[in-house]
C-alpha cells in the first residue's frame, strides 16, 4: 500500500516520534523514543508494558495534550506538528479519554461530569439530559448521578469516567488503565462496552497492566518498553 | 430520579459562581463606580457652568454712552444723527459684533433700581444710553474699539468682561479634563480589579480548566463563562455604586442650584420637605436640575462597568489559556 494512501486510512500514524517532558524549566529524559506505527480507522490496540514505559504519555500525545518534541504525529489525517492551535478543540472533541486518574470536575455531580463534553458540543440540553442518563444507565450509576465525585468510590468514578468518554460517541477512543479500579464482573462489562464501540466504527486504545483481561480478549498489542515499542503484533 | 436543584451545573460547569464569588469583586467595582459618578458629577457641573458662563458672555460688553440725545455736527457743520446713533452704527459695523442694542428707558430703570431707587425714572438725572453688544465667537478687539467710539462719539466708554470669563471658562474646561481623567483612571481600576478576580478563579479552577480544554472546549468557551460571571458581577458592582451616588450628587445638585438652575425651577425648591412623600418628590423636582450628562451618565454607569467586565475577562482568560496546547 502506498504511503499515501495508507496515510488517509490510518486514524493515528507515528513516524519516529520522540517525546521529552520538561523537568522545572528543563529538559528532562526521553518518555518516548522513536515511536513509528500506525492505527486503521476503526482499529482495536491493547497498549501494554510496564509501570513507566510511556504508555499514559503516548496516549496523552494521541489526545492532543502534548506534542511531539520530535517526528511526525497524525491524527485523522491531520498532521500535529503544523496543526493551528484553533484547530485543535474540534478534532479533540471527536476523541474520548479515560484518564488513568479520572480528572472528573470535582465540583459537579455524575450527571453533569457525563454532561460535559456534550454541553462543550452545545447539544441541545433534552438530548444532553438523554445521552447522558442512558450512558450513566449503562455503567450502572443510575442511582448515584446527583454524587459529586468525592462522594463516590473509585470504581464509580472511575465508571462516570468512562461514560464521559464515551457519551459523545468518539470515532478515537482511547482508555489508560480503565479497569485499575473495576471488579472482573465490571471489567468483562467494560471490555463489552468498548468492543460495542470498536464494532461499530470507533478506534479503540486500551492501555492496561491487566494481562488477564488481555488474554480473555486477544487482539492486536503495541507494547512498550522504557519509551520505546517492543513489539506490534 | 429528581436530581435537586442546587447540584444542578446547567450553564457553571466551571463552577465559577465559586471560583468568582459574588462578594469582593462587586463591591470594589462599586466603589469604582461611585468614584466615576462623582468625577462625572464634577464634570458635568464643569460643563454647566461653562455654558452658563458664556451665555452671560455674549452680552459681556456693554457701552455706555453720556448725553445720547445730542445731534453730532456734520463734516459741513450742519447737526446730523444723535450720539447714540452714531455709537450704533459704528458698532453694528464693528467685526466680531453679532448685535447691538441699547437699553429702553424701564430697562435702564429696572438695572438702576438698587441705586436710584423706583422713583428713578422721575428723576431729572441725565442718564446715559446702555448699549448691550452680543458677540459673535471671539469677539471684537476692545480696544480699538474703544478707541474708534471715542474719536467719533467722545466720551463714549466701553466696557467688557470677556477676559475674565474668559480665564473662568478655561479653569472649568480643566477642570472638566481632570474629571475625565480621574473617570479614566477608575475605568483602568475597576478592569484592574476584574482581571485580579479572574485571575484568581482561574488558579481556583485551573485543573477543571484543563480538563475542559482536554474535552474539546474552545477558548472562546472557556473565556464566555468567565466573562458571563465577570459581567454580571461588575454590572452588580456599577449598580451599586451609581445607587450609592445618587443621594450624594441630589444633594451636590440642590447646592449648585441657584448658580446654574433657570429661576423657576430653583423657586420649585421646597424650603423644609417634612414628610417622606414630599422629599421624594422633591428629589424628584431636583432630578430635573441635575446636568443631562450626569441623568444620562448615571444609567450608563452599570453598563459600562459590565463591558469592563465582559472584555477584560475575555482578554485575561485568553491570554492564561494561550499557555495550554
Ligand atoms: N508530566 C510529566 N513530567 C515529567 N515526566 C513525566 C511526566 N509524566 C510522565 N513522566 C515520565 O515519563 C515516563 C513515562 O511515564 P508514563 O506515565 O507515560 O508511564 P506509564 O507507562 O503510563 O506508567 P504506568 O503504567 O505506571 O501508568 C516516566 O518515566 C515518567 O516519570
Ligand atoms: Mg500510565
Amino acid at each position: 500500500m502506498g504511503q499515501v494512501a495508507n496515510g488517509l486510512r490510518d486514524m493515528v500514524r507515528l513516524e519516529a516520534v520522540g517525546l521529552q517532558y520538561e523537568r522545572a524549566g528543563r529538559p528532562g529524559a526521553d518518555a518516548l523514543r522513536d515511536l513509528s506505527f500506525e492505527i486503521p480507522d476503526g482499529g482495536f490496540r491493547w497498549l501494554l508494558g510496564p509501570s513507566g514505559a510511556g504508555k499514559s504519555s503516548l496516549l496523552r500525545l494521541l489526545h492532543l495534550a502534548v506534542r511531539p518534541t520530535r517526528g511526525q504525529l497524525q491524527v485523522f489525517g491531520q498532521n500535529m506538528s503544523h496543526a493551528k492551535r484553533g484547530d485543535l478543540p474540534d478534532i479533540r472533541r471527536r476523541i474520548g479519554m479515560v484518564f488513568q486518574d479520572f480528572r472528573l470536575l470535582p465540583h459537579l455531580s455524575a450527571f453533569d461530569n457525563v454532561a460535559l463534553p456534550l454541553r462543550i458540543a452545545r447539544l441541545p440540553e433534552d438530548q444532553i439530559r438523554a445521552d447522558a442518563m442512558e450512558m450513566l444507565r449503562w455503567v450502572g450509576l443510575a442511582k448515584l448521578v446527583d454524587s459529586r465525585p468525592a462522594e463516590l468510590s473509585g470504581g464509580e468514578q472511575q465508571r462516570v469516567a468512562i461514560a464521559r468518554a464515551v457519551v459523545g460517541r468518539p470515532s478515537l477512543l482511547l482508555a489508560d488503565e480503565p479497569t485499575g479500579n473495576l471488579d472482573d464482573v465490571q471489567a468483562e462489562r467494560l471490555m463489552l462496552l468498548l468492543r460495542e464501540m470498536n464494532r461499530l466504527g470507533a478506534t479503540v486504545v486500551v492501555a492496561t497492566h491487566n494481562e488477564a483481561l488481555v488474554a480473555r480478549h486477544p487482539g492486536r498489542q503495541l507494547r512498550l518498553a522504557h519509551g520505546r515499542l517492543v513489539s506490534d503484533d | 430520579m429528581t436530581r435537586s436543584a442546587d447540584r444542578r451545573a446547567g450553564s457553571d460547569d466551571l463552577g465559577l459562581r465559586r471560583a468568582l464569588d459574588d462578594r469582593m469583586l462587586p463591591v470594589l467595582v462599586a466603589a469604582m463606580a461611585f468614584l466615576a459618578a462623582l468625577a462625572l458629577a464634577g464634570s458635568g457641573g464643569a460643563s454647566a457652568l461653562v455654558k452658563h458662563w458664556q451665555e452671560g458672555a455674549a452680552a459681556a460688553v456693554t457701552v455706555q454712552v453720556p448725553t445720547p440725545s445730542t445731534l453730532l455736527p456734520r463734516t459741513d457743520g450742519t447737526p446730523g444723527q444723535t450720539r447714540l446713533d452714531r455709537a450704533l452704527a459704528l458698532l453694528r459695523a464693528a467685526p466680531g459684533v453679532a448685535q447691538a442694542q441699547a437699553l429702553s428707558e424701564t430697562e435702564l430703570t429696572e438695572l438702576l433700581k438698587p441705586w436710584l431707587g423706583s422713583g428713578g425714572a422721575g428723576t431729572a438725572l441725565p442718564l446715559p444710553a446702555v448699549i448691550q453688544v452680543r458677540l459673535t465667537g471671539s469677539g471684537p478687539d476692545v480696544a480699538a474699539l474703544q478707541t474708534t467710539l471715542e474719536a467719533a462719539v467722545p466720551g463714549t466708554l466701553v466696557e467688557s468682561h470677556g477676559a475674565w470669563v474668559q480665564r473662568l471658562a478655561v479653569l472649568a474646561r480643566s477642570l472638566q479634563a481632570c474629571a475625565w481623567l480621574a473617570l479614566a483612571v477608575v475605568a483602568g481600576v475597576a478592569a484592574a480589579v476584574v482581571m485580579v478576580g479572574v485571575r484568581t478563579g482561574l488558579l481556583a479552577r485551573r485543573e477543571s480548566i484543563e480538563i475542559v480544554h482536554g474535552l474539546g472546549a474552545t477558548d472562546g468557551y472557556i473565556a464566555g463563562r468567565f466573562a458571563a460571571r465577570a459581567t454580571w458581577l461588575a454590572g452588580l458592582g456599577g449598580l451599586l455604586g451609581a445607587l450609592l451616588a445618587l443621594p450624594v450628587l441630589l444633594a451636590l445638585a440642590t447646592l449648585a442650584a441657584p448658580f446654574v438652575a433657570t429661576p423657576q425651577t430653583a423657586a420649585a425648591l421646597p424650603v423644609s420637605p417634612t414628610t417622606l412623600a414630599a422629599l421624594a418628590s422633591a428629589w424628584l423636582a431636583q432630578l430635573k436640575t441635575m446636568p443631562a450628562e450626569l441623568l444620562v451618565g448615571l444609567p450608563v454607569l452599570p453598563a459600562a462597568a459590565a463591558i469592563i467586565g465582559f472584555f477584560t475577562a475575555q482578554a485575561t482568560v485568553r491570554g492564561w489559556l494561550r499557555r495550554l496546547p
